[in-house]
C-alpha cells in the first residue's frame, strides 16, 4: 500500500517573473503513513500555509509532484474534485467561512456535493457534529447565533462529513481559551483514532504538537527542516530555537536542570512524562544517599 | 494618591443590544496603578475584549464610569486626550497597519494629528527602537513577519506617547519567536514607565504580569499576583483556564507526594526547585 501522501521535490513560486518573485517552497520531500498524526509546526513565513494548499489542490506545484494515494492529481485524465474530497481542509479560522441557515445545512454542504442521498448526508452530518462535540439541539440554530467556539466546531464538522482519508487543519485552536482549545484537540484525536483518518495538524504551539502529534515536520525556510518523531524533533532544541521555534515549556525545565548539572534525561516533552522522570530521578538519589550511607 | 492612577474603573455596565437582558461588562470594577502590567484572562465571550475597548473610549459604559487620569471617557471634549493616554494593540497584525513604509506607519497618527514634522521625526524613532523595529524601519510592512508587525503596530501607538498600552490578545496570532519579540517589547515598555494591560489566552504570558484579572460572565472573579492566582488550579478550571505547564508538573508532582514551592509558575522557577530537590 503506498503512503497516502508523497510530496516529491516540490517547488512552488509566487509571481514568477515578477521583481517580487517569492520561492515558497524549495525541494519539499516527505510521505505520511496511512492513519499518521502529523504535526506541523515553522515559524511565519516557513511555507505551511502553502504547503497544504498544495494537498488538495488549491495549489498546483511550479514543479515537483505531489500524490495523494498514489496518485498526481494534476495528472492528464484526473478529476481533481475527487481529491477535495479525499484531502479535508480546515483553514484558520474556518469559522468566517459559514454561510447557511442552519448548521446542519452547513455540516451537509460538501457530503451533498459528493452526490450523496439525502439520508447519507443526514447521517454524516449527525456522526461528524458528534465528533465535532455539537449538541443536536444546535444543528437547527442559524450558525450566526453560536459563539466563535461553536462555530468553529460547525465549520470543522463540515470537512469531517466528507469523510476525506487526510484532514488537515491550519491552527484549528487559534483565540480559543485553554479549555476550548483542550476540548477541540481532543476532538481531533478521537476521531483520529476512532476513524483512522491521516491528519496533519499547523499549529504554533509546541506543547499542543507534543500533546498529541506522533511525528512533527519541520519547515523553515521554504524546506523540510526536520521529519521525525515528537521525542527526536524536541530532541535539537537549540536548532528548534535558531528557525524561530521553541520546546513545550515543560521540556525548558528539564533542559535547565541539565544546564544546571543535574544527570537528568531533557527527552520530556508531556506533563505526565515529566512526573515519572522526577520520580524516576528522585528514587536514584535515594538509593544513591542509602547506599553511600551503608557503605563502610 | 490619586496622581497615580491611571485607570479607574466603577461599577461598569454595557450591553451590545440594549433589548437584550445579557450584560457583556456586568458591573466591574477596578484600577490599574501607573506602571503597572495588569493582565486580564478569561473564557471566550467573559467579556474581556469588551472591557478593554472602554479604556480608551472605544466604547462608553452603559452605566458606571470609566476615568483615565481622572478624565471620564464620557467627556467628548476629552477625547483626544484620552486616546492619547490610551493606546490600544490588537491580535490581527494585518488590519492594524496602513502605510507602504514601516516608519511612515508609525508616523500615521502623529501625521494626522499635526505634530511639526522635526518631533514626528525625533518621535517615531524613538518608538521604533523602544518597540525593537529600528533596523526596519525602510521595510515593506507586508515583508515582515507577524511579530514584526505587530511591533510596528506598537511603535505607531508608543509614538503618541501614551501612559498606557493595552493589548488585546496581541501574540494569538504569532509564531513561538515572534509572540517571545512582543513580550520583550512590553518588558522594555514597562522598564520605561509604561503602564501595560494585556488580554490574553496564554497562561506563561500572565506568569510575567504584577497582577491578574480573572473574567468569567462580565465580571472579574478572580484577582491576584500571578503566585496566588495560579496556586489554585481548580479554581482556574472552573472559569475554563489553567495554569502554565510548569504550575501543571507542580501540581501533578504534588499528586504522588512530591512538593515543589507554591509559587512554582515559571520554567526557571520550577528548574530550581527540582534542582533542590534532585541535586
Amino acid at each position: 500500500m503506498p503512503d497516502i501522501i508523497q510530496i516529491e521535490h516540490l517547488r512552488y513560486v509566487y509571481n514568477a517573473g515578477m521583481p517580487d518573485e517569492t520561492v515558497a517552497l524549495d525541494d519539499v520531500s516527505f510521505t505520511v503513513g496511512e492513519g499518521d498524526f502529523v504535526g506541523v509546526i515553522g515559524a511565519t513565513g516557513s511555507g505551511k500555509s502553502t504547503l497544504i494548499a498544495h494537498l488538495n489542490g488549491l495549489n498546483r506545484p511550479t514543479s515537483g509532484r505531489v500524490l495523494i494515494d498514489g496518485r498526481d492529481m494534476w495528472q492528464k485524465g484526473e478529476d481533481l474534485r475527487a481529491f477535495r474530497f479525499l484531502v479535508g481542509l480546515v483553514m484558520q479560522y474556518p469559522e468566517y467561512q459559514l454561510f447557511e441557515e442552519t448548521c446542519a445545512a452547513d455540516i451537509a454542504y460538501g457530503p451533498r456535493n459528493m452526490g450523496l442521498s439525502e439520508a447519507e448526508v443526514a447521517a454524516r452530518v449527525r456522526e461528524a457534529a458528534a465528533f465535532a462535540g455539537l449538541d443536536e439541539a444546535l444543528l437547527q440554530r442559524s450558525p450566526f447565533e453560536l459563539s466563535g467556539g461553536q462555530k468553529r466546531r460547525v465549520a470543522i464538522a463540515g470537512v469531517m462529513a466528507m469523510r476525506p482519508r487526510v484532514l488537515v487543519l491550519d491552527e484549528p485552536a487559534a483565540g480559543l481559551d485553554p479549555e476550548g482549545r483542550d476540548t477541540i484537540l481532543s476532538q481531533i484525536r478521537d476521531y483520529h483514532q476512532k476513524t483512522g483518518t491521516t491528519v496533519l495538524l499547523v499549529s504554533h504551539s509546541m506543547e499542543d504538537i507534543a500533546k498529541y502529534a506522533d511525528r512533527v515536520l519541520v519547515l523553515s525556510s521554504a524546506r523540510v527542516a526536520m521529519y521525525d518523531t515528537v521525542e527526536a524533533v524536541f530532541d535539537r532544541a537549540p536548532e528548534l530555537l535558531r528557525l524561530g521555534l521553541s520546546v513545550p515549556q515543560i521540556t525548558q525545565v528539564f533542559l535547565r536542570l541539565r544546564e544546571m548539572g543535574l544527570d537528568i534525561t531533557a527527552d520530556v516533552y508531556t506533563v505526565p512524562y515529566a512526573v515519572k522522570t522526577v520520580q524516576k530521578a528522585l528514587a536514584a538519589k535515594q538509593q544513591r544517599k542509602g547506599g553511600a550511607a551503608d557503605a563502610p | 494618591m490619586p496622581a497615580q492612577t491611571m485607570l479607574k474603573v466603577q461599577d461598569l455596565r454595557f450591553r451590545y443590544d440594549p433589548e437584550q437582558p445579557q450584560y457583556a461588562v456586568d458591573g466591574v470594577s477596578l484600577c490599574v496603578q501607573k506602571g503597572e502590567f495588569v493582565a486580564v484572562l478569561g473564557a471566550n465571550g467573559c467579556g474581556k475584549s469588551t472591557l478593554a475597548k472602554h479604556f480608551n473610549a472605544i466604547l462608553l459604559p452603559e452605566s458606571g464610569t470609566v476615568l483615565v487620569e481622572g478624565m471620564d471617557t464620557r467627556t467628548d471634549e476629552r477625547l483626544y486626550d484620552i486616546r492619547q493616554k490610551v493606546g490600544m494593540v490588537f491580535q490581527n497584525p494585518d488590519n492594524q497597519i496602513v502605510a507602504t513604509v514601516v516608519e511612515e506607519d508609525v508616523a500615521f497618527a502623529l501625521e494626522n494629528l499635526g505634530v511639526p514634522t522635526p518631533d514626528i521625526r525625533t518621535r517615531i524613532d524613538e518608538a521604533m527602537r523602544l518597540a525593537g523595529i529600528w533596523d526596519k524601519r525602510e521595510s515593506a510592512p507586508h515583508k515582515l513577519s507577524g511579530g514584526q508587525k505587530q511591533r510596528v503596530a506598537i511603535a505607531g501607538v508608543i509614538a503618541m506617547r501614551p501612559d498606557c498600552l493595552v493589548l488585546d490578545e496581541a501574540t494569538a496570532m504569532l509564531d513561538p519567536s515572534g509572540r517571545a519579540a512582543v513580550l520583550d517589547t512590553i518588558r522594555t515598555l514597562r522598564a520605561a514607565g509604561i503602564t501595560i494591560v494585556a488580554i490574553t489566552h496564554y497562561m506563561e504570558e500572565a506568569a510575567q504580569a504584577d497582577r491578574i484579572l480573572v473574567m468569567s460572565e462580565g465580571r472579574i472573579v478572580l484577582e491576584g499576583t500571578p503566585r496566588e492566582i495560579f496556586s489554585r488550579p481548580e479554581r482556574l478550571h472552573r472559569y475554563h483556564l489553567d495554569v502554565p505547564q510548569a504550575a501543571e508538573l507542580r501540581d501533578e508532582l504534588a499528586k504522588v507526594g512530591i512538593r515543589l514551592p507554591a509559587g512554582t509558575i515559571t520554567p526557571e522557577e520550577c528548574a530550581q526547585a527540582l534542582y533542590e530537590l534532585l541535586k
